[in-house]
C-alpha cells in the first residue's frame, strides 16, 4: 500500500520532468494580445484571478485550520452554536461589494468592444465547412482560407511542421494601427471566427450578421481557429491573420487586386480553351485533395449514412448535366456546397473530370470549362 | 417506536415481494427503486467514461490515431448526454428514492407505480441512444448541446432517434420530479414541519420544482429540431424566417437550470455529511434553504451566459453578466456555511467526509472559474476553450459525482447493513483526488493558451498537456474500479452496522435499523 502510494505520488513528477525537456513550450496564462483591448481583457482575467485567490485561500486557510485544530483525535469538545444573523449578513454583503467592484470595469470594457463605429477597413467573415471566406468590402478582394497542412500530417504519415493545424494557403491581411470591423457570418452551420492576440471571438451565425473589431498595433501573423463545432472537421479551420504597416498593407491590395483580375481575365480566355484531359485530372486530383476530401474521403467511397460515395455513383456515371450542376450549385439542405463560386472555373471543370474518371468511374469524359460556364449561366449543354 | 415494531416484522416483510427478476421488474417499493436507479448510474458511469476513455486515448498525442473525427464528435456527444442524463440524475433520483422517505418518516414515495415506470423507462432511452451509434453514419455527433442547423440540417439520419430517446429521458425525470414533490408535501411524518426538514430533502425539492419547470423546455428544443430536421419546419433555419440562436435560448433555458439540478442535491448531500462528522449542528440551516431557493431562481435569469459571443444586444450581455456575478453571493453563503459548521467541531474523516471535504474545496475551485467566466470580456478569450471544460468538470465529477460517492459511503452501511471496508474506500478517495486533479486541473492552462474544446487533433504546443491530461484521465477511470470493489465487498458482508451508523448522525434514517427493513414508517414517527 505504501508502495502504491508512493508510485502514485511519483508519476506526476516524472511527468513534469518529462514535459520541461520537449521542445515546444505552452504559455500558461491568457495572452495579453497585440490590441488595446485585449490588455483590458487581460487584465480583468487577473483581477478576478488574483480575488478568487484571495478569497480561495481565506476561505480553505480557515477550513483547513479547522480539519487541523478541530478534529476528535485531539480530545476537543464539539461547540453546538449553530446560527449568527450578524456573520451571514457579513459575508453576503461582503461579496456584493467585491462583485460590484468587478463589474464596473467589465461594463467598461465590454461597451468599449461592442462599439464597431468608424472603422477604416471592413471585411466580410463568411464560414463554411471547414474554411473561411474573406471579402473586403473597399476593395475587390475576396478569397478563401483553407488548412494548409498536409493531410499526411495529420495521419502521422509525415513529420509535424511547427505550426501544424494553425497554417492556411491564404491569411487574412489587415492593417496596423487602423479600425478593422469584421462582419461574420456563415453559409451553413455556425462557425466561430476567434484570433486570441485581438481578443476577439464571434459567432458567424448562418443567415445573420455579427459584428467585431480590431485595431492592431504590432505587425505579425497572428493564429486562432474556429471555436464552435462545426461537423467534422471542426479542429481542421484555422484562422491565420497577417497585420502589415500601412503601406505595406496598401502594396497587398493592389497586388491582390491585380492577380484576381488577372484570374477573372483567364478565366474569359479558358472559355475558348479546350484543356487536355492529363491536365484536368492532375489539377482535379490537387482540388479534390483540398475541397472535397473532407466529406467524400481519399478513397472516394464518402461515409456511409452521412456522405455519399462518389465512386459508382448513378448520377456521376448516368447523368454528366446534373453532375455539374450539384458541384456548382450544390445540394440546398444538405452539407454539399455550391461549389461554383467557391472555385474558379478551371477548378471547377478538373474536378468534375477528376470524379468522372478516378474512383473506377472510368467515363472517359473531359469536361471543360465552357461546359461549367453553361450550367453556372443556367444554359443546357 | 415505529423502527422497533419494525425489526419484529422484518422476517414477515420478504413475504409478498416475488423473487428474482419479477422483484425488480414489478417492484414499486422505495428502495428497490432506488437501488435500481443507483446501479444503472453507476453503470451509465462506466459507459460514459469508457467513451471519455476513448476521447483521452485520441488526445493523447498530436495527430489522428485511433479514431476517425467523425467518430471522435460521437463520443463527445454521447458522453456528455450518458454522463449528464445517464449517471449524474438518475444517481441523484435513486438517492432521493432511497432517502427521502426515510428522511421523512413516509413508508414510501407516493406515487409509487408511476415511480416503477419512470425507473423502467430509462434503460430502454439509453438503449436506444447507444444502438444509434452503430447505425450507418453513426450516432449524434453535433455536442450534448446539439446546436441547430449542426443538428438539423447538417445532422445524420440517427437524430431522430437521439430526440425519440432524450423524450423518454425527459418523461422519466418529470415523473420522478412529481413524485418527489407530491411525496415532500403530503407524506411527512407528524411534527416534520418544513424548516424541520433535512436539507437533503429541500434540495431536492427545489430541484424537482427546476425539473419540472426546465424539462419540458428541452422536449419542446428536441422537437423543434426534429420538425425542423424530418417535416419542414424552420424553427432554426433563417432561409424560412427562423433563427439558430433562437436555438440556443432555448436550449440554455433549459440548460442552466439544468446544471443547478445536478448541483443542488449535492448541496444537500454535504450538507448531511459536514455536521455528522462534524458533530456539530449545521451552521445556518435557514440561510441554506433560502440560498438554495435563490439559487433556484437566479438559474432562471442566467441563461445566456452561455452564448456571450453568439451576438446579443450590449444591455441583454450586461444584464446576464450581472445576474452570473450575482449566483456567486447565495453560492458563497453555502460554502461559508460548511466551514462555520466545520468550526471548533470534532472532526474525524471516514470516506464520506473525505469525499465532502474535496467536495468543497474543489467545487469551490470551479465555482471560481465560473465566476471569471461570467466576466464577459474575458468570456470571450475563454468561451468553448478547455478553460470552460476544466470548469464544468470541476462542478459536476469534482461537484456533483463526488457528492454522489460521499453519499454512497454515508449510507451504504444503511443499506447493506454491513460497514464497507474503510481501508480501501481511503484507498479510493485518494486515487479519484490525485487523479481528477491531475485530469482536470491543466485542463485551465491548456484552455487559457487558446485550445478550443471538442477538437480531435490540436496544435504543437498542447501535447505534452494533453498527454498529462490524458494519462489523469486513465488513472481517475481506473480509480473509480476500486469503487467498485468497495461497492461489491460491502453488499456482500462485513461488519454489521448499528442503527445509527455514525456517531454523529441525526435523522429518521438513522433511527431504523441498518440494513433499512423493507417497509420503514408504517406508522408515522413522532417528529420533535
Amino acid at each position: 500500500m505504501t508502495n502504491a502510494r508512493c508510485l502514485l505520488w511519483s508519476l506526476p513528477t516524472l511527468l513534469f520532468a518529462a514535459s520541461a525537456n520537449a521542445s515546444t513550450s505552452m504559455p500558461l496564462n491568457m495572452t495579453r494580445g497585440v490590441t488595446e483591448i485585449s490588455q483590458q481583457v487581460y487584465q480583468l482575467h487577473m483581477t478576478i484571478f488574483w480575488i478568487c485567490c484571495v478569497i480561495g485561500a481565506v476561505v480553505f486557510g480557515i477550513m483547513f485550520w479547522s480539519i487541523i485544530r478541530h478534529r476528535k483525535a485531539r480530545g476537543v469538545q464539539p461547540a453546538q452554536f449553530h446560527e449568527s444573523t450578524k456573520v451571514e449578513i457579513l459575508w453576503t454583503a461582503i461579496p456584493v461589494v467585491i462583485l460590484i467592484g468587478m463589474a464596473i470595469p467589465a461594463t467598461k470594457t465590454l461597451i468599449a468592444m461592442e462599439d464597431t463605429s468608424a472603422a477604416d477597413v471592413t471585411v466580410l467573415v463568411t464560414g463554411s465547412q471547414w474554411k473561411w471566406h474573406y471579402k473586403y468590402l473597399d476593395h475587390e478582394i475576396e478569397y478563401f482560407s483553407l488548412l494548409a497542412t498536409p493531410r499526411e500530417q495529420i495521419a502521422n504519415k509525415l513529420a509535424k511542421g511547427e505550426n501544424y493545424l494553425l497554417e492556411v494557403d491564404r491569411p487574412l491581411v489587415i492593417p496596423t494601427g487602423k479600425k478593422v470591423r469584421f462582419l461574420m457570418t456563415s453559409d451553413d452551420v455556425i462557425h466561430s471566427w476567434w484570433v486570441p492576440a485581438f481578443a476577439v471571438k464571434k459567432d458567424a451565425n448562418p443567415g445573420f450578421i455579427n459584428e467585431a473589431w480590431t485595431r492592431v498595433d504590432e505587425p505579425g501573423i497572428y493564429r486562432g481557429q474556429c471555436a464552435e463545432l462545426c461537423g467534422k472537421d471542426h479542429g481542421f479551420m484555422p484562422v491565420v491573420v497577417i497585420a502589415k504597416e500601412p503601406a505595406d498593407y496598401q502594396a497587398w491590395v493592389v497586388q491582390e487586386e491585380a492577380r484576381i483580375a488577372a484570374a477573372k481575365a483567364a478565366e474569359r480566355e479558358l472559355l475558348a480553351m479546350n484543356m487536355d484531359m492529363a491536365e484536368l485530372m492532375a489539377t482535379g486530383e490537387r482540388v479534390y485533395q483540398g475541397w472535397c476530401v473532407a466529406c467524400h474521403q481519399a478513397s472516394g467511397n464518402g461515409l456511409p449514412g452521412i456522405f455519399p460515395a462518389i465512386r459508382g455513383s448513378q448520377l456521376v456515371l448516368n447523368d454528366r448535366r446534373a453532375h455539374i450542376d450539384i458541384i456548382v450549385n450544390g445540394k440546398p439542405g444538405t452539407a454539399m456546397q455550391a461549389f461554383g463560386r467557391q472555385l474558379s472555373l478551371k477548378e471547377l471543370a478538373a474536378v468534375i473530370t477528376y470524379t468522372r474518371n478516378a474512383f473506377d468511374n472510368n467515363t472517359g469524359d473531359a469536361v471543360q470549362a465552357a461546359d461549367v460556364y453553361a450550367v453556372q449561366q443556367g444554359k443546357g449543354e | 417506536m415505529s423502527a422497533i415494531t419494525h425489526e419484529h416484522e422484518h422476517d414477515h416483510d420478504h413475504d409478498h415481494k416475488p423473487t428474482g427478476i419479477k422483484r425488480w421488474l414489478f417492484t414499486t417499493n422505495h428502495k428497490d427503486i432506488g437501488t435500481m436507479y443507483l446501479v444503472f448510474a453507476l453503470l451509465m458511469f462506466f459507459i460514459g467514461g469508457s467513451m471519455a476513455m476513448v476521447i483521452r486515448l485520441e488526445l493523447f498525442q498530436p495527430g489522428m490515431q485511433f479514431v476517425e473525427p467523425q467518430f471522435f464528435n460521437q463520443m463527445t456527444t454521447v458522453h456528455g448526454l450518458i454522463m449528464v442524463f445517464g449517471a449524474v440524475m438518475p444517481a441523484f433520483t435513486g438517492l432521493a428514492n432511497w432517502m427521502i422517505p426515510m428522511m421523512i418518516g413516509a413508508p414510501d414515495m407516493a406515487l409509487p407505480r408511476m415511480n416503477n415506470w419512470s425507473f423502467w423507462i430509462l434503460p430502454f432511452a439509453f438503449l436506444i441512444l447507444l444502438l444509434s451509434l452503430f447505425m450507418p453514419g453513426g450516432g449524434p455527433d453535433f455536442g450534448w448541446t446539439f446546436y441547430a442547423p449542426l443538428s438539423t440540417t447538417y445532422s445524420n439520419d440517427s437524430t431522430a432517434l437521439f430526440v425519440f430517446s432524450v423524450h423518454i429521458m425527459g418523461i422519466s425525470s418529470i415523473m420522478g420530479a412529481i413524485n418527489v414533490i407530491v411525496t415532500i408535501w403530503n407524506m411527512r411524518a407528524p411534527g416534520m414541519t418544513w424548516m424541520k426538514m433535512p436539507l437533503f430533502v429541500w434540495t431536492w425539492f427545489i430541484t424537482a420544482f427546476l425539473l419540472i419547470m426546465v424539462m419540458p423546455v428541452l422536449a419542446g428544443a428536441v422537437t423543434m429540431v426534429l420538425t425542423d430536421k424530418y417535416f419542414g419546419t424552420s424553427f432554426f433555419d433563417a432561409a424560412g424566417g427562423g433563427d439558430p440562436v433562437l436555438f440556443q435560448h432555448i436550449f440554455w433555458f433549459f440548460g442552466h437550470p439544468e446544471v443547478y439540478i445536478m448541483i443542488l442535491p449535492a448541496f444537500g448531500i454535504v450538507s448531511a455529511i459536514i455536521p455528522t462528522f462534524a458533530r456539530k449542528p449545521l451552521f445556518g440551516y435557514a440561510s441554506m434553504v433560502y440560498a438554495t431557493a435563490s439559487i433556484a431562481v437566479l438559474s432562471f435569469l442566467v441563461w445566456a451566459h452561455h452564448m456571450f459571443t453568439t451576438g446579443m444586444p450590449v444591455f441583454a450581455t450586461l444584464f446576464f453578466m450581472y445576474c452570473t456575478m450575482l449566483i456567486a453571493v447565495p453560492t458563497g453563503v453555502k460554502v461559508f456555511n460548511w466551514v462555520a459548521t466545520m468550526w471548533r467541531g470534532a472532526m474525524t474523516f471516514e470516506v464520506p467526509m473525505m469525499f465532502a471535504l474535496a467536495f468543497i474545496v474543489l467545487f469551490t475551485i470551479g465555482g471560481f472559474s465560473g465566476l471569471m467566466l461570467a466576466i464577459t470580456p474575458a468570456d470571450f478569450q475563454y468561451h468553448d476553450t478547455y478553460f470552460v471544460v476544466a470548469h464544468f468538470h470541476y462542478v459536476l465529477v469534482s461537484g456533483a459525482v463526488f457528492s454522489i460517492i460521499a453519499a454512497a459511503y454515508y449510507w451504504l452501511p444503511k443499506w447493506t447493513g454491513y460497514m464497507y471496508d474503510e481501508r480501501l474506500g481511503q484507498l479510493h478517495f485518494w486515487c479519484s483526488l490525485i487523479s481528477v486533479n491531475l485530469l482536470f486541473f491543466p485542463m485551465h492552462f491548456v484552455g487559457l493558451a487558446g485550445m478550443p474544446r471538442r477538437i480531435p487533433d490540436y496544435a504543437l504546443q498542447f501535447a505534452d498537456f494533453n498527454a498529462f491530461i490524458s494519462v489523469g484521465g486513465f488513472l481517475f477511470g481506473l480509480s473509480q474500479l476500486i469503487f467498485v470493489w468497495v461497492i461489491v465487498k460491502c453488499a456482500r458482508g462485513g461488519e454489521k452496522a448499528t442503527a445509527q451508523v455514525w456517531e454523529g448522525a441525526e435523522g429518521l434514517e438513522w433511527q431504523v435499523p441498518s440494513p433499512a427493513p423493507y417497509h420503514t414508517f408504517d406508522t408515522p414517527p413522532e417528529v420533535k
